[in-house]
């Protein structure tokens, strides 16, 4: 990988970051509603595997916790935080929120508060290309909570024997809300349970983008190959609460202190540091670059939006220019 | 115009909208080499494939899911639910996601599904075989629910729904399959909304959609060797609902009855009943009369099945009721 596109990973987890920490600021002055799930900590994950596919031609799908899987896909930042502002000018036409991030003109097809809904929308996605025989591939991103729903097991059934092209990233951050993974789950490992589907599949550091890029890599050529589904777990942490109302009890200060030290932004900065690649001048200078950007674009763009006309509320329900040859009026209804 | 059995319309759909459409697929089970529980895609696998022609896990929840996801990326999935019970399953992806999609994304995804299932009592099929539940459908936004009560209407509104860009649900009925009727031989789409006037009277309104349609009609027979002149009005669509249709015929008759295979609470009868009341409620001469299937899980005894489901003698007593004349 060239250095300029090492530091553009970088500079990209940065803005992520930032983003997301920007957003709870506004979620705290009461800018933005509803229920808030940050990303930060795991950044490495949608950063690594999404450089390594084809975002824009490739299918991305996941849950809630979407703001950063949508950017990283090609959804423009600004319209992301105007959809956290409930603006008309939002990805989602401000009608669907933090967990309903939508962009279908870079393939990015939604977030999802139904936890392992995604799954089966993914597999239906990679259906799509294999039966239109394109070379795009779905890609999912789902937490390990997700692999307790039904869903899970259903999908990755028919996933595999109809080998569709489809990618399965499981974000083992190992709480489910609030619940540790060993409490909720007979076996911790998730990469393990897809035995029983004829899947490959692996588990990796989620924190060093380097090992997410490279095991993804062979992931997503699998896929791509038309091989069928393959499962890549990446062990991570959320620094923040599962949504803004967790107090975080559930967990304690000791382990966030052992996992903050595996950040993946330090972690990927130290690196490019050793590598010779940047100064600590450099990294100040893009972290304020970045917070630029997201103030003087997102944040600005956001607040100057207008709000959707309370008189389209009942836009969207369904096609609203719907063909009269199939909606009608039925003619002669007068027998 | 040939006369072809119900499940046979819905067959011909099938394979016209294939045929017309290379994105069409259809998802189910059984549905393939099998040809389908009550044949409404026998030949299908032999002919397009088992790419277009996909028999499914017992997995609802999730196939339907697929089907969603597909339709989200240009695919056109017809999926068959073999029974409207087993649709339970699939409320998540159906009523979360498929309903919804378009809307909590701003218009900029939609989900042209097109989701077959027979609801309805057969023949002692019992409690998880008989569930009707065109009321919870119908109460969903996001949703088109059509309830056709021949083959013209089943032929021709798969035919729409295909074509159509939102979810549909197509409630068809176990006791329906084998129906004859006349489905013209030219191709012929028949629109998803819209309730239809199926026979003229001027003393009172029979209300009826699905099967409750036919016991309608056996009932408006009877009366008029009663000398009562009822008209029978088949709702096709309970989403979106024809409120005009509703209101135009209580005002030439002034007398109602609804005849639902649904339980009472919170049905599809309660609803008319309200629509009437904001809409004509000063055109009625009588109080609006529900026929319903009993409040009960479907008893599998077949004397306790007969009770618990209405027949068209009751639309008949119903009526007289409703004309005073009991």
């Amino acid at each position: 990988m060239k250095a300029s596109d090492r530091k553009r990973l970088l500079r990209e987890m940065i803005f992520y970051r930032r983003f997301e920490e920007r957003t709870f600021e506004a979620y705290m002055e009461r800018k933005v509603g509803g229920f808030l799930h940050l990303y930060s900590g795991q950044e490495s994950i949608a950063t690594g595997v999404l450089e390594v596919a084809r975002p824009g031609h490739d299918y991305v799908i996941t849950g809630y916790r979407d703001h950063v899987h949508a950017i990283k896909a090609g959804a423009p930042a600004r319209e992301v935080m105007a959809e956290l502002y409930g603006k008309e000018t939002g990805s989602s036409r401000g009608r669907g929120g933090s967990m309903h991030i939508f962009d279908p003109s870079v393939n990015f097809m939604g977030g999802y508060a139904l936890v392992g809904q995604p799954f089966p929308l993914a597999a239906g996605l990679a259906l799509a290309c294999k039966h239109k025989g394109t070379d795009q591939i779905a890609i999912c991103f789902l937490g390990d909570g997700a692999n307790n729903q039904g869903t899970f097991h259903e999908t990755l059934n028919m996933a595999s024997v109809w080998k569709l092209p489809v990618l399965f990233v499981c974000e083992n951050n190992l709480y489910a809300i609030g619940t540790r993974i060993e409490r909720s789950t007979a076996v911790t490992d998730q990469y393990k349970r897809v035995c029983g589907y004829n899947i490959p599949a692996s588990q990796h550091d989620g924190q060093d983008i380097d090992v997410v890029m490279d095991s993804a890599r062979k992931a997503v050529n699998h896929v791509r190959s038309g091989k069928g589904p393959y499962f890549v777990e990446y062990l991570t942490y959320r620094y923040r609460g599962h949504s803004m109302s967790d107090s975080g009890a559930y967990r304690s200060k000791e382990e966030e202190r052992e996992w903050s030290k595996r950040d993946p932004i330090i972690l990927f900065t130290d690196k490019l540091k050793d590598e010779g690649l940047i100064k600590d001048e450099d990294i100040k200078a893009m972290e304020k670059e970045v917070d630029d950007e997201i103030e003087n674009d997102c944040i600005k763009f956001s607040e100057e939006s207008p709000e959707p006309k309370v008189e389209d509320l009942h836009k969207y329900v369904l096609d609203d220019n719907p063909d009269p040859r199939w909606i009608g009026p039925l003619q002669n209804n007068e027998a | 115009m040939a006369e072809i059995a119900y499940w046979e319309a819905i067959r011909r759909a099938h394979e016209e909208e294939l045929n017309n459409d290379p994105n069409v697929i259809v998802m189910g089970e059984d549905i393939g080499v099998a040809g389908g529980t009550y044949k409404a895609t026998l030949g299908l696998y032999d002919k397009f494939g088992e790419q277009r022609i996909i028999d499914t896990p017992i997995s609802e929840n999730s196939f339907t899911g697929i089907a969603i996801g597909a339709s989200m990326a240009g695919i056109r999935p017809i999926v068959e639910i073999m029974s409207i019970n087993f649709a339970l399953l699939a409320l998540d992806t159906l009523i979360n996601a498929a309903a919804k999609i378009r809307y909590m994304s701003g218009g900029r995804a939609s989900c042209p599904l097109v989701m077959r299932t027979p609801g309805g009592t057969a023949h002692q099929l019992a409690a998880q075989h008989s569930a009707r539940l065109a009321r919870m459908f119908m109460s969903t936004s996001g949703l088109r629910v059509v309830t056709p009560r021949g083959p013209l209407d089943a032929y021709g509104m798969l035919k729409s729904a295909v074509r159509c860009n939102d979810p549909v649900i197509i409630i068809e009925h176990e006791q329906m399959y084998n129906l004859r009727g006349e489905v013209p031989d030219e191709e012929t789409f028949r629109p998803l909304e819209g309730a239809e006037v199926v026979r003229q009277g001027k003393d009172i309104t029979l209300i009826g959609y699905n099967y409750s349609v036919h016991l309608c009609l056996q009932a408006a027979d009877k009366l008029a060797k009663d000398g009562i002149d009822a008209e029978v009005v088949d709702l096709r669509a309970l989403k979106p609902l024809d409120r005009e249709t509703i209101r135009r015929s209580i005002e030439k008759t002034h007398r109602v009855v609804i005849a639902e295979e649904d339980e009472a609470p919170v049905g599809v009868g309660a609803e008319i009943i309200a629509i009437i009341n904001e809409d004509c409620f000063f055109a009625l001469d009588a109080q609006p009369i529900r026929i319903h299937a009993a409040d009960v899980p479907v008893p599998y005894n077949a004397k306790l099945e007969k009770a618990a489901i209405p027949n068209a003698d009751d639309v008949y007593q119903g009526a007289l009721k409703a004309v005073g004349k009991i």
